[in-house]
This record gives structure tokens, C-alpha cells and sequence, in this order.
């Protein structure tokens, strides 16, 4: 049992940490994931900027693709486990679900906001317009508004005691729209232009260009990985912390009963020196012990 | 369930009926904004006369967000919250409640902003069977999304500008369907009636989804410390 | 006697305070239990707890038979709670706002005017818009909502705050009544001279946790009658 100094000269506190709790945003496990997508993304980069061959028809810019395309699987990987995790914040009501769909969706607006960039800069050259509204473009566009739309929920709810429903609700919800927007804008574009546009244009990828597709898409699943253990740590430390800070909390309101009695008996006393006697009166004036430790 | 639906349907359209504020309010606003856009596209009538479809529900959707903020800021008294728990309704007949109530105003502002349209942007009616099928669906949906989102806001600080952050992406695909089956009523664009049907189809199934969505996510919902 | 309130060592958070520490009472049916103590220590909680509105994060809570560990939804239909918000539909009248109450609680709306009545709101009053009352006539509103109830437990939070003589004395009246007829009252009140006359008993309540318990000056007949009806 380890025995936390909260600072309060007056009152300590008893409280037990488990012994393989985690101490820190780094475990093994994210160490070496992280060490591998360093090399992996290095690599990938490597072949896809440097190594493989420029595109017959796309030249130069058709390497954007390397990061565009592997990102947009990320994103939508990233959108999966939010939803996911949602239905399991609200199926098995454990703390764990909520941290992952929070840190997933944050993840998720880095990687979405990455392919939209990719995509218009890769656009440009090629299209001719930085931006068209074909229905792959369209949803991932709704798609990180949506993101933002949680994130900015869960910041705004934050401190909440209900904050992991709302917020899973608020995700599912926005889930069952993406499929929706996905439909619907696919109809729309062939309404209005007549043919889909292709992403990848019509060239075909053989070789090396595909063991660099392959590579960067790999760099990415880890990468997310990665960035949603090392965010999911930080939450769940997050948690903990407040965890903490709770007993010492009921302690502290039991406390205030007795300094409030002792300002009433003797009003030239401050109130806010307790000596080790009153800590008596305490005992004497709460019920029965509770379930936290108080010395 | 329904039973508890239509007391509290009855109670939002009651407190309307008083205070009046989407006959006062909503509605001016909904013609204003069909002004503005006048101002800012095409006084010529001819961008107008192409655009209507998709002018008249942005309206609608921009009309929907002032809506449902207020239909939930007259639960947002103090003590309401507390009392509709110990009453013993249904959450999920509240739900449909609110969504009945937002409906009914939606509906009304509708047939006010059509013909608003109608005598501003000179738009001539074409299949009004298809307009009122696809009316009914696309106000069903947002009703149910729009009631779902404003009691997820409620008594969350910053309401005013997550509601419609969180709100107006997710009721995107409503703006594309009835756009698309209103261009087929009126005559504008390239779309033929059969696909009008299809897009009334998605119409539907986005609020079902959302009804559903919505009576079964209101009981947590309403539960807070 | 009926035990109808039972808490022991109830814990209960708001956020990440707790507002019930660790509290420690019994009630009994037919009693008037008044909760007093400083701003801030947990009287509010303690009623709504009782409500089954809030979760108990540990310790033991049992109302009116249900435990409220498990299941404090099951406690509310039976409970009326007053508040310090009204609880009531600002643009709606008087008579409006009882009739949506009764619909919603399934209470028979035959009594709507004789509740209306009670409270002294009848005539005018009754069709006024509820934002246009004043602070007294908004409480004298939201009893008759509670008497439409027809509750077991009633739970009032400072029910004597911004009521004149006349109305204070309305609220000791119908609080003696009910107690009479068999409902358990608990009341938190900073009227102690008038509130302590009307108790069975009276809770301290500081710091979270009930820190003393005594009796209140409740004429004895009543508690007598209280007895003998069991």
C-alpha cells in the first residue's frame, strides 16, 4: 500500500495502487510497434518518393498516392473502431470502450484531414481542380465533419459522469449516417456527371509501385495502431488520476462537517488548521467506515 | 408508448399554440432567408428558377436547427427534467413525442416556404403527389435526427453552435434525396420521376432509421446525475 | 411500523463530488423527518437519492421497498419530488401545466380543480401563464402538481422558501395532513422555528453524512394516532 501525500497538511490518505498499474504513456508494446512503423514508414517513403518508377500517366504526382490512399484506409479503419467501440461502450458499459472510440476518433481526424489534402493536391495536376464531387471524396469530406462533430462532443461533455453514453450514442448515430451519405452521394453523382470518376485513374500498378502501395498501407495500420495505444494510455491515466483524487474528495467533505463545528464553538479559531485531536472529532462525528481507507 | 407520445406532442404543440414563437419567428425567418438567397444568386430568374429546389430545403434545414432549439429549451426549465423522470412516461414515447411536434411545425413551415417560393422565384408546381410524398419523408427524418441531437445537447454548455455542428452533416443526405425528388416535381434538372421515387425511397429509410435510432437511445438519454 | 426509507452509509457523486458521503437514516411510515444543515451539505442530494434520481455509487438505499442499488427507477412513479426548480412548462398555465402532469403520471384528471383549489390558485390564477406568477404562486403551483400525485413518500426541498405567512402555514397544513393520512414526509428546510413544530424527527445533515439526529416538537397525539394505525 502506497501512501499518496494529496498536500492537504490536514488529512491523508490511504490509497491502493495495483502493482502492474501503468505508470506511464510508453509500454513494451508501443515501444516496439512504434520503433516499427518508424522503419516501416521510412522504408515505405523511401520506395514510394525515391525507389519505384513514376506512373506512365500520372508522373510525379501519382506518388501522392502512396500516402493518399493508405491514409483514407486508415480513416475509415479509425471511423469502424469508433463505431464499434460505441456499441461496446453501450453493450458492456466498461470505461475501456469509451477511451478507444475517444482516442480512435481523434486519430481518425489526422488521418482523414491527411487523405483530403493528399487527394487535392494530387487532384490538381491531374483533374485539373482541387476538389470534384464524386461520391468517395464526398463522404470522406462528411466523414471528418463528423469526427470533428464527436471530438467537439466529448470536449464538451468532459468532466460529465455520463459523457461515455452520450457521447456512444452520438457516435452511433453519426455511423449509421456514413453509409447513408455513401448511397445517397453515389446516386447523386451518377444523376448529374453520368460516370463515376476513378480515383486511381486507369493505369494499372504492378511491381514495385504495388510493394510500395503495400508498404505505405502497412506503415499506416501500424502507425494508427500505435497512436491509439499510446492515446489510449493517456486517457485511461487521465481516469485514474481523477480515480485518485475522488477518496481524498470524500475525506475532505467529512472533514468540512468538523472545521464547521469548530468555527461554530470557537470563532476565533481558523478554521482551517486541523491538529491530529480533531481528526478525532472527525471519526467521532461520521457514521461508519466506508469502503475507502481513511486513516 | 404512443399513448405517452401524443400527451407530449400535445403539450409541445399547446406551448406553441401560446407562445406562438414559430408562427412569430420561424416563419419570417424561413422567407427571409428565401429573400437572401434571391439577393445573392440571381435576381434574373433564371439561377433561381434551376437552384429552387435545393434553396427551399436549405431553408427548411437551416429553419429545422431554430426548431428543435426551441422545442428543447422549453424542457430546459428548471426542475422539468427531474419531473418528466418521476412521471413515469416512456422515454421512448417522449421521443416520438418530440419528433411528432417538430414534425407538425416543419410540415407547416414547409407548405409556408413553398409557396413563398413559389410567388418569389415563380416556380410553377409540377408533380405535387410526389412533392408531398417526399415532404412527409424528408420531415420525418428530420424531426426523428433533429430531436435525437437536441435532447443528446441538452444542458451541455455551447448547445447553440454544437447543435448544428453536429446536426447539419448528419441530415446531409436528406438535403441531396429531396432535392434531387424536387427537381423531378418541378421540372428543373435532368431527373426523371422514377428516380424521384428512389430518392423518396432513401427518404424513408433514413427516418426509420433515426425513429428507431431514437426510441431506443432516449432512455439513457434522459437518465443524468 | 413500516420502514419506508432506509439508507445506510449511502455514497453519492455528483460528477466527481461526493455529495453523500456516507449517509446513515431510517424513516418510518407516517413520519415527518426534517432535514436541516448548512448550505452545501447534501440535503438536496439526499432527496433526490431518495427519488431514485441519482446512482448510488456504494452503501445501502432501500425506499419503499426498492432498492435503489439496482433499480431507482422502479421508486419514482411512487415519489414526489419539490424542488428547487418548479418543475413546470413556463408558457403554459396553471390549469394547463396540472392537466399535462396528471396525463403524464396517469392520475385521474377529475381532480385537476379540486388540487387547484387547494392550493389557493383557483379562479383567475388558474388560467395565468406560469412565467407570469410570482415566485409564491409558482410553488403553490407546482404543490398541486405533488398533490395530484398521490404519492407515498413525499420528499421537499425548502418548501417555505419565497412563500408569504399565509402560504407557509398552506404548506404545514398539507404536510400535516398527508402525514396523517399515512405519507412519509421528509422536508429540508431553513425555516427551523416552523419546520422543527411540524417534525416527528429532525436530521443534521453536514458535510455529506447525517451528523445528528433529534426529535422534533410534533404535537405527541399525532404521533400516538401515528402508532396505533401501524
Amino acid at each position: 500500500m502506497t501512501s499518496i501525500d494529496t498536500g492537504l497538511a490536514q488529512v491523508r490518505t490511504e490509497v491502493e495502487v495495483p502493482r502492474d498499474a501503468p505508470v506511464g504513456t510508453g509500454s513494451r508494446a508501443s515501444r516496439i510497434l512504434g520503433v516499427v512503423t518508424l522503419v516501416l514508414t521510412a522504408v515505405g517513403l523511401a520506395y514510394s518518393l525515391i525507389i519505384s518508377p513514376p506512373d506512365a500517366n500520372q508522373s510525379n504526382a501519382g506518388r501522392l498516392l502512396y500516402i493518399h490512399v493508405p491514409s483514407a484506409i486508415v480513416a475509415y479503419v479509425a471511423f469502424g473502431v469508433t463505431a464499434l467501440a460505441s456499441v461496446m461502450v453501450l453493450w458492456r458499459k466498461t470505461e475501456v470502450w469509451d477511451l478507444i472510440a475517444g482516442a480512435s476518433a481523434e486519430i481518425g481526424i489526422v488521418f482523414t484531414s491527411l487523405c483530403l489534402i493528399t487527394g487535392m493536391l494530387w487532384g490538381r495536376p491531374i483533374w485539373g481542380v482541387y476538389w470534384t464531387w464524386d461520391a468517395r471524396l464526398t463522404t470522406t469530406a462528411l466523414l471528418l465533419v463528423l469526427f470533428v462533430g464527436y471530438v467537439a462532443l466529448r470536449r464538451a461533455l468532459a468532466g460529465t459522469a455520463n459523457r461515455a453514453k452520450w457521447c456512444a450514442i452520438a457516435g452511433i448515430v453519426a455511423a449509421i449516417d456514413v453509409p447513408i451519405v455513401h448511397e445517397s452521394t453515389n446516386w447523386w453523382v451518377t444523376l448529374h456527371q453520368g460516370q463515376t470518376v476513378r480515383l486511381l485513374g486507369e493505369s494499372e500498378i504492378g511491381g514495385s509501385m504495388l510493394f510500395s502501395l503495400l508498404l505505405m498501407m502497412v506503415a499506416g495500420l501500424c502507425g494508427y495502431v500505435w497512436l491509439l495505444l499510446v492515446r489510449f494510455r493517456v486517457g485511461y491515466l487521465a481516469e485514474r488520476v481523477d480515480e485518485y483524487a475522488f477518496d481524498e474528495a470524500i475525506a475532505q467533505r467529512r472533514a468540512e462537517a468538523a472545521s464547521q463545528q469548530r468555527t461554530a464553538a470557537h470563532p476565533d479559531t481558523p478554521a482551517h488548521r486541523d491538529t491530529p485531536s480533531d481528526r478525532a472529532d472527525t471519526h467521532r462525528i461520521a457514521t461508519a467506515s466506508t469502503s475507502t481507507e481513511v486513516d | 408508448m404512443l399513448a405517452d407520445a401524443w400527451i407530449i406532442a400535445a403539450k409541445d404543440l399547446r406551448i406553441e399554440w401560446r407562445s406562438r414563437v414559430a408562427f412569430n419567428q420561424l416563419a419570417p425567418f424561413a422567407l427571409v432567408v428565401l429573400v437572401l438567397f434571391a439577393f445573392a444568386l440571381d435576381s434574373q430568374q433564371t439561377v433561381l428558377a434551376e437552384a429552387t429546389p435545393g434553396l427551399l430545403w436549405i431553408t427548411i434545414l437551416l429553419a429545422l436547427v431554430l426548431c428543435v432549439q426551441r422545442t428543447f429549451v422549453t424542457e430546459g426549465a428548471p426542475g422539468l427534467a427531474d419531473q418528466l423522470r418521476l412521471s413515469g412516461l416512456d422515454p421512448a414515447g417522449i421521443f416520438l413525442g418530440k419528433t411528432l411536434g417538430v414534425f407538425v411545425q416543419l410540415v407547416a413551415l414547409e407548405i409556408l416556404t413553398f409557396v413563398g417560393a413559389a410567388i418569389l422565384y415563380s416556380t410553377e408546381f409540377g408533380s405535387v403527389g410526389l412533392m408531398i410524398c417526399t415532404a412527409v419523408a424528408a420531415s420525418v427524418g428530420l424531426a426523428a435526427s433533429g430531436s435525437l441531437y437536441g435532447a443528446l445537447l441538452l444542458g451541455v454548455r455551447g448547445r447553440e453552435t454544437l447543435l448544428p455542428l453536429l446536426l447539419l452533416p448528419v441530415v446531409a443526405p436528406v438535403l441531396i434525396g429531396a432535392t434531387s425528388a424536387f427537381q423531378a416535381a418541378l421540372g428543373t434538372g435532368d431527373v426523371t420521376l422514377d428516380q424521384a421515387w428512389r430518392w423518396v425511397g432513401l427518404l424513408t429509410a433514413f427516418a426509420v432509421a433515426y425513429l428507431l435510432a431514437g426510441v431506443f437511445a432516449f432512455g439513457p438519454l434522459l437518465e443524468d446525475t | 411500523m413500516r420502514r419506508v426509507v432506509h439508507l445506510r452509509d449511502a455514497v453519492c457523486v455528483l460528477g466527481r463530488f461526493p455529495a453523500l458521503a456516507g449517509a446513515t437514516l431510517q424513516v418510518d411510515a407516517g413520519e415527518i423527518v426534517l432535514l436541516q444543515g448548512p448550505n452545501g451539505a447534501g440535503k438536496s442530494t439526499l432527496l433526490r437519492l431518495c427519488a431514485g434520481l441519482l446512482p448510488l455509487q456504494s452503501g445501502e438505499a432501500e425506499v419503499l421497498d426498492c432498492d435503489l442499488s439496482t433499480d431507482p427507477r422502479a421508486v419514482r412513479r411512487r415519489v414526489a419530488l419539490l424542488g428547487h426548480g418548479v418543475g413546470l412548462y413556463e408558457e403554459l398555465t396553471v390549469a394547463d401545466n396540472v392537466a399535462f402532469w396528471t396525463a403524464a403520471t396517469k392520475t385521474d384528471r377529475g381532480e385537476i380543480d379540486a388540487a387547484i383549489a387547494r392550493v389557493g390558485l383557483a379562479g383567475r390564477l388558474a388560467h395565468v401563464e406560469v412565467a407570469r406568477l410570482s415566485a409564491g404562486q409558482r410553488r403553490r403551483a407546482a404543490l398541486a402538481v405533488l398533490l395530484t400525485r398521490h404519492a407515498e413518500v413525499w420528499l421537499l426541498d425548502e418548501p417555505h422558501a419565497g412563500l408569504d405567512a399565509q402560504g407557509r402555514d398552506l404548506v404545514d397544513h398539507l404536510v400535516a395532513t398527508a402525514a396523517d393520512a399515512g405519507v412519509t414526509v421528509l422536508v429540508a428546510s431553513h425555516d427551523l422555528d416552523r419546520a422543527t413544530a411540524l417534525a416527528d424527527r429532525v436530521a443534521t445533515i453536514d458535510g455529506g453524512v447525517v451528523a445528528a439526529l433529534g426529535d422534533g416538537a410534533r404535537p405527541r397525539r399525532s404521533r400516538e394516532e401515528l402508532s396505533s394505525a401501524g
